[in-house]
């Protein structure tokens, strides 16, 4: 048990996106004289073939992971990250371009429900060939077969021609069969995005009833709660890399739910284990999150409510303990500081030891459009800086765009940092 | 000379001894080492994809699987009226059975051919989504073509019960060229399945190609009915060997046959296979980027 059951090393896997498909949706003319051309070229190269000019895309790139018996592995990833291809290349669908996949069981995988089923056959005909397709043998059909029936519900529609069936009936039908595979690992795509609520949390619970038999599963989705409902280890990929992997499976997720796209500003930041360890205070999550306490994953409107959230370990209560943060705009203007130690004393937030959660709303309607810098901004007043905006403080940002204001007049943009939505009365 | 091979022998005896039953290694261009025995563990999915296609190719027809025996005795008719005016004797044998014995190789041949070469992209979607050797998908095209074929072998026994033609010991050759129309079929079939992944033109091709192969095979005419000095040529196209062989063995006494022309069939046939498979195994890994 100690061998993982999968091992990853320095995966990757290139496609070659070819230039001719550029000439998709263009007229049938040019395509013709497109292919003249090359063909008067290809006669006076004097014959020589070339390849096609082609680009490289390399899908996945040095992937590497580990997976341990009976792990339920949640992939994560927007799209075009590369999920998609690492689950061909792990059900041997596709061939990797470079390094090594070991996997120590029997594999079967489950991209898209309903694969090979035909309209004109019968439920109960599909339910042969589904089965036969992703790999069980014609007893394991046999004897797995009411318990199929039973889960999908369509007992009543077993000698229906499956074109008949609504598309939730359709939909049942084809995980159900999936869903009774027997394999060491499961590998599943999205497939929990069809069906009902009712449906939908029969499949999970399917999903877990499998893992807790002690099988691997490999799990794409979109859906974050699933993802942290069910899985014990995450792997986040963007742009065929990995980002992130490991069991904390949640810390994972937030960090999905608040990346921007690799390179651009994040909303999050995550205390990764001993940064900034002050024997008064650690900070441990920083964020800027909406009304539902989630991070902001796109740009917000300026009369939309943000947060800024300190979630800190209290180790020590000292009284001189400032928290806050640093605005700084896109120029890395300071526009303001806001501290915990703000107002008249009676008014500050009680900390005590462990962990507090602390947040500052800004206000609505203040800021113009553009992208923001939060940094921390903790300190023992006026005796040490733990985080020092501008110098090793952590930052996250957000960025604002629209609802600048309900005039007829300002509707676009305003001039200025501030965009505030002040009132005016006569007073003559 | 075999102290020295031995060592090597058993060191990879050791090596896939120690190797847990289902473990696997993907790696760049590794072939899977049990790419037979894959194929062999996933044969009962080529009997449902063949069942799929027989189950699919009747629903909501009215007449079903008469089909299958209208098509080749339609053809039968065409060609017997050609016969006669053209003015061929037809020989000891009765015209019928000497026509329908070699239509019957020839439509099973053209429908295995045409079915094989369009079937990796009638499946695409499974291609895919699934894996699974994918020489399965040609070999269940075929596995199709076999089952029409043993229903209207039905109506050739109909038709040679009542012409009182008695076969005789050759007919026990007769599975041999069954055999033989398998493989070839397999072998040009998957060989241009893998091609019409890639180019598609190959889609335009095949029908020519069966077309034209109606002409060089010997259904209305018999290969010593050609001029001696054209029979080797015509007996390239390997489909001439095994319908004479195949008339032969229904025929017996009836027809003469020609070993030279089962022969070069045999080796034609062979290279088609070997050719075939091995073009098909470099592609197939590649399928599922490309369809």
């Amino acid at each position: 048990m100690s061998d993982p059951i999968i091992s990853v090393e320095n995966l990757g896997k290139r496609y070659n996106v070819r230039q001719e498909s550029s000439l998709q949706y263009v007229a049938l003319r040019d395509v013709l004289t497109a292919r003249l051309a090359s063909a008067g070229a290809w006669l006076k190269r004097g014959g020589s073939t070339e390849p096609p000019p082609s680009q490289e895309f390399w899908a996945l790139r040095e992937v590497s992971f580990d997976v341990d018996h009976g792990q339920v592995v949640g992939i994560i990833g927007h799209n075009g990250a590369g999920k998609s291809t690492l689950l061909k290349v792990l059900s041997r669908i596709t061939e990797p371009t470079e390094g090594r996949v070991s996997l120590d069981g029997r594999i079967a995988s489950l991209l898209e429900v309903g694969t090979g089923f035909h309209p004109e056959l019968t439920g109960r005909e599909n339910i042969m060939l589904n089965g036969a397709i992703l790999g069980m043998t014609r007893a394991e059909i046999v004897r797995k077969f009411d318990e199929i029936v039973a889960f999908a519900e369509v007992e009543r529609f077993l000698e229906t021609p499956v074109k008949r069936y609504s598309s939730g009936m359709y939909m049942r039908l084809a995980f159900a069969v999936a869903a009774h595979l027997d394999p060491e690992i499961l590998v599943v795509d999205e497939v929990l995005a069809v069906g009902d609520a009712h449906f939908q949390k029969k499949c999970l619970g399917r999903m877990s009833e499998v893992a807790a038999g002690g099988r691997t599963v490999l799990f794409v989705s979109h859906n974050m709660n699933a993802v942290e409902s069910l899985c014990t280890q995450a792997l986040y990929l963007e742009r065929g890399h990995v980002v992130a992997q490991g069991h904390d499976v949640r810390a994972i997720v937030t960090r999905y739910l608040g990346g921007y796209v690799e390179g651009e500003p994040a909303s999050v930041w995550m205390n990764s284990g001993d940064d900034v360890d002050h024997p008064v205070m650690q900070p441990l999550y920083f964020a800027v999150e909406d009304a539902d306490g989630r991070p902001l994953m796109t740009p917000v409107r300026n009369d939309d409510p943000l947060f800024v959230v300190i979630r800190a370990d209290v180790r020590q209560l000292d009284p001189a303990l400032c928290m806050g943060f640093a605005l700084f705009n896109q120029d890395s203007q300071l526009l303001l500081w806001s501290l915990t130690t703000d107002g008249p004393e009676e008014c500050w937030p009680r900390l005590e030891r462990g962990i507090v959660q602390l947040r500052c709303q800004l206000p609505k309607r203040f800021l113009n459009e553009g992208t923001y810098r939060v940094e921390l901004n903790c300190s023992l007043h006026c005796r040490e800086w733990l985080t020092e905006p501008g110098k090793n403080s952590p930052a996250v940002h957000f960025e604002i765009q629209g609802g600048l204001s309900d005039s007829p007049y300002w509707l676009n943009a305003r001039p200025g940092i501030l965009a505030p939505g002040w009132r005016w009365e006569r007073t003559d | 000379m075999i102290t020295a091979v031995r060592p090597r022998l058993s060191v990879k005896r050791r090596e896939t001894a120690r190797q847990r039953p289902w473990q696997l290694v993907l790696e760049p261009g590794l072939t899977s080492r049990n790419y037979w025995s894959d194929l062999w563990r996933y044969r009962e999915l080529m009997y449902f994809l063949a069942w799929r296609d027989i189950l699919v190719r009747y629903k909501q027809t009215a007449i079903g699987v008469t089909w299958a025996l209208l098509r080749p005795a339609a053809t039968m008719l065409v060609f017997i009226a050609f016969r006669r005016l053209a003015g061929i004797p037809s020989g000891s044998a009765p015209e019928p059975v000497l026509v329908f014995a070699a239509v019957l190789p020839w439509q099973f041949f053209s429908a295995a051919l045409t079915e094989s070469s369009a079937s990796l992209i009638g499946n695409a979607n499974l291609i895919s989504k699934v894996y699974f050797p994918r020489l399965i998908i040609p070999a269940a095209a075929v596995a199709t073509a076999v089952v029409d074929f043993a229903i209207t072998l039905g109506l050739l026994a109909a038709l040679m019960v009542w012409y009182g033609v008695a076969p005789g010991w050759e007919l026990l050759a007769l599975p041999v060229f069954v055999a033989m129309a398998i493989a070839l079929s397999l072998g040009v079939g998957v060989c241009l399945a893998a091609l019409n992944v890639e180019y598609r033109d190959f889609r335009y091709i095949v029908p020519f190609v069966v077309q034209f192969g109606l002409f060089i095979s010997p259904i209305a005419f018999t290969l010593s009915s050609v001029p001696e000095r054209w029979q080797a040529l015509l007996s390239l196209n390997p489909m001439v060997g095994i319908i004479e062989g195949f008339r032969w063995s229904i025929l017996g006494n009836g027809a003469a046959l020609n070993l030279e022309a089962v022969a070069l069939s045999t080796v034609v046939t062979s290279a088609a296979v070997l050719l075939g498979v091995r073009y098909f195994r470099r592609m197939e890994r590649s399928f599922a980027d490309v369809i």
